[in-house]
C-alpha cells in the first residue's frame, strides 16, 4: 500500500512538473541506491547532492567528498546539479521519500526546505555551532532552529580598476560613505572614464545586489516603503540619472556585471568573493573596498554561500554515519580546506579564518566582509523572505526603468510583499 | 522502473470499457466477445491510449487539480494541500499583474503572428518564381529555426542593449537618441515582439511555401493571359487559394506565440517590473523564477492559457466547417 502510493506521487510529480514548464528528470536513482544501502550502516553507501556540477568525478572536490565518506567507512555516491535545480531535485525526493542522506544546498533554501518539514535539526544530529558565526548561521534558522551548517561562506563588496581610479584622482580608501562614492563617481565620469555597474535584474540577483545598499541605509525588509529604503534606491536611481551607472544595469545578471567590469572600462563593480581569481588575472590593477553603508561603515551585504544539510530518512540509523561525514566537512581544518579547494568561499568560524588569512593574506578584506554580512533569511523572515524579495527585485526595476519613482515602486512593493506573505 | 504498476493499472481500463461494452448477456457470451483477434485489437490500441493517458490527461488533470488546491510547498512534499476551489483563479484575476499581462499577451501574441505571416507570405511568394540562389537564400532564412533558441534571444539582447548594443550605436552614428530598447516599459515589449517576429518568419515561410507550390500553375498562366497583372493575381489567385493554409499557420502561430516564455525570459525575465511580462512568463515565474515556487497560482495562469488557445481552436474548427459547408 505504502509502496503503491509512492509510486502514484512520483508519477504525480513528474507530471505535475512537466506541465508547468520543466523537465520532470526526477527519476528515483538518488533513492535506489539509499535503499539498497538500508541498515548496514558502515561501509554501506551514501548519497551527496550538491550544486557543483564544475566539479568532475576527478575533481579535487571529489576527492576531498570521498575522503568524509572513507573516514565514515562508507562509501558516497555523489551527484551534482545546477543551484535551481537542486532544490526542485530536493522537493521532488522529499515527495518521493527517497532523499539523499547529505544536501549543500544554497543558504535561502534551507528555511524553504525546512519549513515542508524534510530536513533534520542540527540539534537532531547532536551538532555542535556553537563555533560558527551567528549572522552566517542565522540563514538556516527556521522558528529558533537550525537547519544546516553553512560549509563556507561568501559575499558582495566593491572591486575597482585601480588604473581608472589614479588616472581620475581618486583615493580608494576615501570612499567611506555614500557620499564619498558618489562624488568618486563624478570624479572618474569628469576623468571620461565609465563609473559603476551593478546587477539590477528581475531576479534574485538582482535583490542580491541592492541589499548591501538597502541594509546600509537602515532599512528593514519587514518595511520596504520606509524612508531609508526610499533613500537606498534613489541614490541608485541618482546614478542612472547622472550617467555614472549604465542604463542596461536593470537586465544585468551578476556576470554579465564582471564582463563589463573586466572590459576595463568601469572604475567600480558591485560582485562576489567567487570572482576573486578572475580579478587578480584581470588585464588592469584591481582592488576592492567594503561597500559603504549610508553614514559610513561597512554595509551588512548579503550572505551567499551552502549549508550543509540532512535530510530526514525513514530509516534512523542511517544518521549516526551521515553526522560522522557532516562533521568531518564542519572541523576548522575542513573549512579551510574547502575554502582553498573552491578559492571562493570564506570559512564561518574565527579559527577557520584566523587559518585562512595567515595563508592567504589577501582574502583579509573578504573576511570583513563576511564578519559583517548578513543572512536574507534572517531576522526570522523565513520562508516569507523569497515573497518580499520578489516584491524588492520589482520596485528596483520599475523605479531605474522609470515606470514609478523609487517611493511609488518601494510603496508597491510593500502592498504586495503583505499580501504574500499575510 | 517506478511508473510500470501505474501503466498496468491503466491499461486495464480501457480493456474493461472495450469488453463490457458489447458483453449485455453474461457469462458465455462475453468470453467469446474477446476472442484472440479481439485481444490483439486491444493490445495493439493498448500503448496509445496509455500514451495518451499517462502523457496527456494526466498531465492535464494534474493540473487542474494543482490550480484547485493551495500547494504550499509544505504541501507538495507532505501531499497534503487544502481543496480550495477557484481560490487561485479569483487570486490571479484579481492581482495587479493580471491586466497587464493579459493585455501584454494579446499585443505580443496579435503583433507577432501579423508581422510574422505577412513578412512569411511576401517572403513565400518572393521565392515561388526560382532565380539564382533562390533556394540558397530560402535555405539562408531557415536560419533562426536553426539556431538554439538561447543563442538566439541572448544575441538580440545584446544587440539591443542599452549602451553597448549595436542598434543604438548605428541609430547614434546616425544622430539618433539612445534608445533603452530592453529597460524602458515603453519599448521592452516591443523590443521582445520584433525578437519574436524574426523567430517566427521562417515557420511561416516554410508553410506558407509549402501551400504555393499545390496552386497549379494553369492559374496564373490562364489570369495572365486575361491580363491581370502581379498584384491582381496575388489578391485573386494566391491568397483565396491559400486560404486553408493559412488558417492553419495562423492558428499555430498563435498557439506557439501564445505560450512563448523562453525568449522573453532571457531577454528581459518579464521586466522591468511588469512590461514584458506575458500569460505565460507569468506562470513559470509563479513556479520557477522565484526562491519560493506557488505551484497552483503558476498552474491557474496555466489552464488560463491552455482555455483561450482552445477557444481559438473551436473558433478555427467553426470556421473550417462553415466553409466546407458553403
Amino acid at each position: 500500500m505504502q509502496h503503491h502510493r509512492r509510486k502514484h506521487t512520483t508519477l504525480a510529480a513528474t507530471a505535475a512538473l512537466a506541465v508547468v514548464g520543466v523537465l520532470g528528470a526526477c527519476s528515483s536513482d538518488g533513492g535506489a541506491s539509499s535503499d539498497e544501502a538500508t541498515g548496514d550502516a558502515p561501509g554501506g553507501t551514501y548519497t551527496w547532492w550538491d550544486p557543483y556540477p564544475q566539479h568532475e568525478g576527478s575533481s579535487d572536490w571529489e576527492g576531498r567528498v570521498q575522503q568524509c565518506g572513507e573516514q565514515a567507512g562508507v562509501t558516497i555516491e555523489r551527484t551534482a546539479y545546477d543551484t535551481t535545480a537542486l532544490t526542485n531535485q530536493a522537493l521532488l525526493a522529499a515527495q518521493e521519500g527517497t532523499s539523499p542522506d547529505v544536501i549543500l544546498l544554497d543558504n535561502p533554501a534551507v528555511s524553504t526546505l525546512a519549513d515542508t518539514g524534510m530536513l533534520t535539526t542540527v540539534h537532531e544530529f547532536g551538532l555542535d555551532t556553537s563555533a560558527i558565526d551567528a549572522n552566517l548561521l542565522d540563514a538556516g534558522v527556521l522558528e529558533g532552529d537550525a537547519y544546516g551548517i553553512p560549509i563556507g561562506a561568501n559575499t558582495l563588496s566593491l572591486y575597482y580598476n585601480a588604473e581608472i581610479l589614479s588616472d581620475a584622482g581618486v583615493d580608494p580608501a576615501s570612499i567611506t560613505d555614500w557620499d564619498s562614492l558618489t562624488s568618486a563617481l563624478a570624479q572618474v565620469d569628469e576623468a571620461g572614464h565609465r563609473g559603476i555597474t551593478f546587477a539590477g535584474i528581475g531576479t534574485e540577483e538582482g535583490s542580491f545586489q541592492f541589499l548591501p545598499w538597502f541594509w546600509g541605509s537602515g532599512a528593514d525588509l519587514t518595511d520596504l516603503a520606509s524612508p531609508e529604503a526610499v533613500e537606498a534606491l534613489e541614490l541608485w536611481k541618482g546614478w542612472l540619472d547622472e550617467g555614472y551607472a549604465p542604463n542596461s544595469v536593470i537586465n544585468n545578471s551578476q556576470n554579465t556585471v564582471w564582463e563589463e567590469f573586466l572590459t576595463g572600462d568601469f572604475a567600480f563593480a558591485e560582485n562576489g568573493t567567487w570572482q576573486v581569481n578572475s580579478a587578480a588575472e584581470a588585464e588592469f590593477e584591481t582592488g576592492i573596498v567594503q561597500l559603504p553603508g549610508k553614514d559610513g561603515g561597512v554595509a551588512p551585504a548579503p550572505t551567499g554561500g551552502e549549508f550543509i544539510v540532512a535530510p530526514v530518512q525513514s530509516d534512523t540509523a542511517r544518521y549516526d554515519v551521515t553526522r560522522q561525514i557532516v562533521e568531518c566537512m564542519t572541523t576548522p581544518e575542513g573549512f579551510v580546506e574547502t575554502a582553498n579547494t573552491f578559492a571562493y568561499y570564506i570559512p564561518p568560524t574565527a579559527e577557520g579564518q584566523e587559518q585562512l588569512t595567515a595563508e592567504n593574506a589577501d582574502l583579509e578584506p573578504w573576511v570583513e566582509a563576511v564578519q559583517n554580512a548578513k543572512g536574507r533569511t534572517s531576522d526570522n523572515l523565513g520562508t516569507d523572505y523569497p515573497k518580499i524579495s520578489e516584491a524588492l527585485w520589482t520596485a528596483v526595476q520599475n523605479a531605474l526603468s522609470g515606470a514609478a519613482t523609487p517611493a511609488e515602486a518601494l510603496e508597491a512593493a510593500q502592498a504586495n510583499a503583505e499580501a504574500a506573505t499575510s | 522502473m517506478s511508473s510500470t504498476p501505474t501503466v498496468v493499472g491503466s491499461r486495464h481500463e480501457p480493456r474493461g470499457t472495450a469488453g463490457t461494452r458489447p458483453a449485455v448477456p453474461p457469462g458465455r457470451r462475453r468470453r467469446r466477445t474477446l476472442n484472440p483477434s479481439q485481444w490483439a485489437a486491444v493490445g495493439f490500441a493498448a500503448p496509445l491510449l496509455v500514451y495518451l493517458a499517462v502523457f496527456y490527461a494526466y498531465p492535464l488533470w494534474r493540473n487542474i487539480d494543482l490550480s484547485l488546491h493551495d500547494y504550499t510547498i509544505r504541501a507538495f512534499v507532505q501531499g497534503d494541500a487544502e481543496f480550495v476551489g477557484f481560490e487561485n483563479y479569483l487570486e490571479i484575476f484579481g492581482s495587479s499583474t493580471f491586466p497587464t499581462a493579459l493585455l501584454n499577451t494579446g499585443l505580443f501574441t496579435i503583433g507577432s503572428i501579423v508581422f510574422q505571416f505577412s513578412i512569411g507570405l511576401a517572403l513565400a511568394v518572393f521565392f515561388r518564381s526560382s532565380f539564382r540562389l533562390s533556394s540558397f537564400l530560402r535555405a539562408l532564412f531557415l536560419v533562426p529555426w536553426l539556431l538554439p533558441l538561447i543563442v538566439s534571444a541572448s544575441t538580440w539582447a545584446w544587440m539591443l542593449n542599452s549602451d553597448n548594443g549595436i542598434v543604438n550605436s548605428v541609430i547614434q552614428a546616425f544622430g539618433g537618441e539612445q534608445i533603452n530598447w530592453l529597460t524602458s516599459p515603453d519599448t521592452a515589449l516591443l523590443s521582445v515582439t520584433i525578437a519574436n517576429i524574426w523567430l517566427g518568419i521562417p515557420f511561416n515561410l516554410v508553410i506558407l511555401y509549402s501551400g504555393l507550390q499545390n496552386i497549379p500553375g494553369e492559374v496564373y498562366e490562364a489570369s495572365s493571359l486575361d491580363g491581370a497583372g502581379p498584384w491582381r493575381q496575388f489578391w485573386s489567385i494566391t491568397f483565396p487559394l491559400l486560404r486553408p493554409v493559412s488558417a492553419i499557420t495562423i492558428l499555430l502561430g498563435l498557439i506557439y506565440t501564445l505560450k512563448v516564455v523562453d525568449v522573453i525570459w532571457v531577454m528581459t525575465t518579464g521586466g522591468p517590473g511588469d512590461a514584458s511580462t506575458t500569460l505565460a512568463i507569468w506562470s513559470y515565474r509563479e513556479a520557477f523564477g522565484t526562491g519560493m515556487p506557488s505551484f497552483s497560482p503558476a498552474a491557474a495562469v496555466g489552464n488560463l492559457l491552455i482555455v483561450i488557445a482552445l477557444v481559438f481552436g473551436f473558433l478555427h474548427l467553426q470556421l473550417q466547417r462553415r466553409q466546407e459547408a458553403s
